[in-house]
């Protein structure tokens, strides 16, 4: 039974370690991840899911990081084999209740004028302002360049 | 008044067959919507060209001759498709083996303006070696892509500073014949992919 608990309770630490999420106000961020980029690549992709846990629409207005010059939120979608890719305008809104995954192929921030490369396995710190709960310091989890979004389950 | 009748019906028919042959030909000359449906003709699909490979030296389509290809448009300031799609096709490489040694493989940009040879030679070092960055003058681009009735355009970014691509993000498929075969889509299932390019190399 000890055994068990203890057992029990390195499980419930791993997990945690392993969670890696963020909350400030009514918005719960999970999971701030990029890909590792091509060599001398001045732009890369940052994605993760936003909740909002409250009764009123968020808006997240803006973002930054340590790597980057500028970050951007944009939208982009691949339709009947076109890539199409524009800055969402006047914040990304996550309505009440709702999870909004950024994720390759979709929503996304764009980290441009890189002064490094994010690689697999290294973190960057990052910043998001939201319009309701306020800024909330995050961290970006380097990952491997093929990387799909579909691996991320909690 | 049978003459009369008579002339009647022959200009009805004339102008039957007219319109048979206007509809006919339109509809031959429409561009094909679906990649895979393409038939194949035996006129080569894409029209000779010269661009500059990221060793910056002249790249011809010559070149391409006698061996099934793989070509694709991208840029480097691109965050996701263009890496993505480069990763995939290394990893498709990989997994074709020595068969695949005779495919070749062309990344086209379409923002020559930020993608210097040098620029490619750097961010290609990243993926299979097979694989051959293009650049050129924008008006040689224009004619390539259009040739592969691909498309790309500038997008500003809002605050005017910047741009970036929207741009057909398909894999071309061309036989040893120079003749279009298909297409791989962004979202193509690993297995399927693998597919289409086992029966390219068979062509």
């Amino acid at each position: 039974m000890r055994v068990f608990f203890a057992l029990l309770c390195s499980l419930a630490f791993i997990s945690s370690a392993l969670a890696h999420d963020y909350k400030v106000g009514q918005i719960h961020v999970d999971h701030p991840w990029t890909k590792a980029t091509p060599a001398g690549a001045r732009v890369a992709g940052g994605y993760m899911k936003i909740t909002n846990q409250g009764d009123q629409v968020e808006k997240l207005l803006s973002a930054q990081t340590d790597i980057s010059e500028r970050t951007e939120i944009h939208e982009m979608a691949v339709v009947n084999g076109q890539m199409t890719m524009r800055e969402v305008a006047g914040g990304l809104v996550i309505k009440p209740g709702e999870t909004l995954e950024l994720k390759p192929g979709s929503f996304h921030m764009m980290f441009m004028g890189l002064k490094k490369n994010p690689a697999e396995g290294e973190s960057f710190k990052g910043k998001l302002v939201f319009e309701k709960a306020g800024a909330l310091e995050v961290e970006y989890k380097g990952e491997a360049m093929g990387q799909k979004p579909q691996g991320h389950h909690h | 008044m049978n003459f009369l009748r008579l002339m009647r019906y022959a200009l009805w028919g004339i102008i039957l067959l007219i319109s048979l042959g206007v509809g006919l030909s339109v509809l031959g000359l429409l561009p094909q919507r679906d990649g895979q449906s393409v038939q194949s003709t035996s006129v080569p699909f894409a029209t000779p060209f010269t661009l500059t490979s990221h060793d910056n030296t002249p790249f011809s389509s010559e070149s391409l001759k006698g061996a099934p290809y793989a070509l694709f448009f991208g840029f480097t300031n691109c965050p996701d498709v263009c890496p993505t799609t480069l990763f995939d096709m290394s990893e498709r490489l990989k997994a074709l083996g020595p068969e695949g040694a005779k495919l070749k493989v062309l990344f086209i940009s379409v923002d020559p303006e930020r993608d210097t040879p040098e620029f490619l030679k750097r961010y290609l070092s990243s993926f299979d070696p097979r694989i051959i960055g293009l650049t050129g003058s924008p008006e040689a681009i224009k004619a390539v892509a259009k040739n592969y009735r691909a498309y790309f355009e500038k997008v500003p970014t809002n605050d005017g500073k910047d741009y970036t691509m929207n741009h057909t993000a398909l894999v071309f498929l061309l036989d040893s014949k120079g003749q279009f075969v298909g297409t791989i889509d962004y979202k193509e299932a690993p297995e399927v992919a693998h597919k289409k390019l086992v029966n390219l190399l068979k062509r």
